[in-house]
């Protein structure tokens, strides 16, 4: 049902928009070959794009129809490049540089926050909470620029844009290529995990805060079990609730995120792609895009319900 | 209940420097043009890009207008906007998730898919490509497209606290003696919730100066007034960044996470006064009770 009505979404928003993509075609004919396009050229760059000649509810038929058979269309800033073919190439950088980012900040936030509720109050969380409150206000694309400025301008230590070394021959089974990946990917994934790891952090202190005050954990401490034990398997293991559903969450959250950052950095990933497919009006690469990441935020979802019912008992009686 | 809410030093801070940008966005322009006398465009041609100095504090563009100018100037377009989309967000999120669940059944089922859906859909990416349909907008559209995107997180936990407290003693009390609807929503729902309506829309706040500044740095935001993203926008796209400007695209992005923590400071506050165990305490206090505990008799340690 959500996903039916995603579907519409998905045709129906690029349909309302003004900028006619026929119109844009023909202005890039123009721009190429110097001459206005005959009346001809222009009624067949109308008959290709079809929009016009169809009503409504038959474009959308179409849509479905084309769905089902896993038929994307071709891009048209890019023709004829298929739009399958665009979103292969750019999907796995953006798995990579922010599958990676995302789990290393939760790794780095949930740990930290475990610590730091461990303790309220301690000198650690005093100076960390009000850090980190602020670290988690900054906005990631001029975090970005900034490092951008500092790190790749002024220092140099990092390249100024791409994903990978354009003079290494591109080949996954090349080592020098895969160093310029981790060359190139290490600013943006360091941005994007120094921003990310607070959220985490936040709510797996406060969690932890209320679980150590539980009586189980008390019961555990006079049991005089050794501290890292109560930690982690008494207190940690029942805050980590939340943090755990956000993951997953958060997974499903990844394609759409990390637009801004992407084009900050010109690194070649979807949300570039889609930025870039929004400022050309490039309708197909948009809506398989769109479509894209409202599945994978649905499956996301799921996953997340049935992570939940295993972890906490709790839930599982309701069911 | 509002008197322990501004003892607490975090809402102290929060508020005050949240009141202190307010006062910028509403008095800055003016400001501007009466005491700087200057505008966020006007060129100081002896000035093209230069560092903070005396007469200009936070340096130049560029173009050479004054950076301290169309920071001061730029916050009337970046909080303006975020407040106008966070009331937005706010009613729209009251609207939908309180009768949803008030009321229940039928009703109840439909708002809740139809919060779902917009839950799943790709909020930021929507964002972008609808501002984009109305590009060059005036600012309130910016703010209503963007609070079209931000209700839904907030219904749903309006939607859950309505149902629990729908069931509380004093509702059910209420409902026998004959309250109307309206009126138990109003009179006996409603101020129960005031607390996680107030973080909302502070949060909701926070959210639409950022999605503002992130539409405006793609280009996307309202075209020919000043803003913080815009800002940030020019200095990127005048090579701020290769020419070393720092000065330039630092200022707006700090005063946007500046917002940004105090508006955290206040949603902590909020919560460590709603839930008591999370207070972090004041650490002498919490010393001088280790070191009690440690010497006392088990009684007072427990």
């Amino acid at each position: 049902m959500t996903f039916w009505a995603a579907l519409t979404f998905n045709f129906l928003i690029p349909r309302f928009m003004p900028g006619d993509p026929a119109a844009t075609m023909l202005r890039r004919i123009q721009q190429l070959t110097g001459q206005a396009p005959t009346p001809d050229q222009i009624r067949s760059v109308r008959l290709f794009f079809g929009g016009a000649r169809e009503n409504l509810p038959a474009q959308y038929l179409h849509y479905l129809n084309d769905l089902v058979h896993f038929r994307f269309g071709l891009s048209l800033s890019e023709y004829p490049t298929p739009v399958s073919d665009l979103i292969a190439q750019a999907l796995p950088w953006t798995l990579l540089l922010v599958g990676t980012t995302t789990i290393i900040a939760w790794i780095v936030g949930t740990a930290l926050g475990a610590y730091m509720g461990w303790k309220p109050g301690s000198r650690f969380d005093a100076i960390f909470a009000p850090t980190t409150t602020f670290l988690h206000a900054i906005p990631t694309f001029w975090l970005s620029l900034v490092a951008l400025w500092a790190f790749a301008f002024q220092l140099g230590w990092f390249p100024v844009s791409g994903a990978y070394d354009p003079d290494v021959p591109y080949q996954i089974n090349n080592l020098w290529f895969l160093l310029s990946i981790l060359k190139y990917g290490a600013l943006p994934a360091l941005t994007l995990i120094f921003i990310g790891f607070n959220g985490w952090l936040f709510t797996m202190r406060n969690v932890m805060v209320t679980t150590v005050s539980e009586d189980y954990v008390l019961l555990a401490k006079a049991k005089g079990l050794p501290t890292w034990r109560v930690l982690f398997k008494y207190a940690a293991r029942n805050a980590l609730l939340p943090n755990v559903t956000g993951l997953a969450l958060a997974i499903g959250g990844i394609l759409g995120g990390v637009l801004l950052t992407e084009v900050v950095f010109t690194y070649p990933g979807l949300g570039h792609r889609l930025y870039r497919a929004t400022v050309d009006h490039d309708f197909p690469v948009m809506q398989t895009i769109f479509l894209l990441i409202t599945l994978t935020v649905l499956i996301a979802n799921l996953i997340a319900d049935s992570i939940y019912v295993l972890l906490d008992p709790r839930t599982r009686d309701e069911a | 209940m509002l008197n322990g809410f501004l003892r607490n030093s975090k809402v102290r801070i929060g508020l005050g420097v949240f009141a202190a940008f307010l006062l910028l966005a509403l008095l800055g322009p003016w400001f501007v043009s009466a005491v700087m006398h200057t505008t966020p465009r006007t060129i100081d041609y002896d000035a093209l890009g230069q560092p903070p100095s005396a007469k200009h504090l936070l340096g130049t563009t560029l173009p050479g207008s004054d950076v301290l100018a169309q920071v001061i100037v730029g916050a009337r377009g970046s909080v303006f906007v975020g407040i106008t989309s966070a009331v937005l967000a706010t009613v729209i999120a009251a609207l939908v998730g309180v009768p949803s669940g008030f009321l229940g059944g039928r009703l109840d089922h439909g708002l809740t898919a139809f919060t779902n859906l917009f839950l799943t859909l790709p909020s930021f990416a929507l964002t972008l490509i609808i501002a984009g349909y109305v590009q060059g907008a005036a600012w309130w559209v910016i703010a209503l497209i963007i609070a079209a995107f931000e209700w839904p997180g907030g219904a749903r936990t309006l939607r859950s606290q309505t149902m629990s407290l729908r069931g509380r003693d004093f509702t059910v009390a209420m409902r026998m003696l004959g309250e109307s609807k309206t009126r138990l929503v109003f009179a006996e729902v409603m101020p129960h919730m005031t607390g996680i309506v107030s973080a909302m829309f502070l949060r909701a706040c926070v959210a639409g100066v950022f999605a503002e500044a992130a539409l405006s740095f793609l280009g996307i935001g309202t075209t020919g007034s000043v803003s913080w993203g815009t800002i940030i926008s020019e200095a990127q796209g005048q090579s701020a960044i290769l020419n070393g400007l720092w000065w330039w695209f630092v200022p707006p992005g700090l005063c946007i996470a500046l917002l940004g923590t105090a508006t955290a400071l206040v949603n902590f506050g909020i919560d460590e006064i709603s839930n008591p165990r999370l207070s972090a305490a004041n650490r002498k206090l919490m010393k001088r009770f280790r070191r009690a505990a440690r010497t006392a008799e088990p009684e007072v340690a427990r």
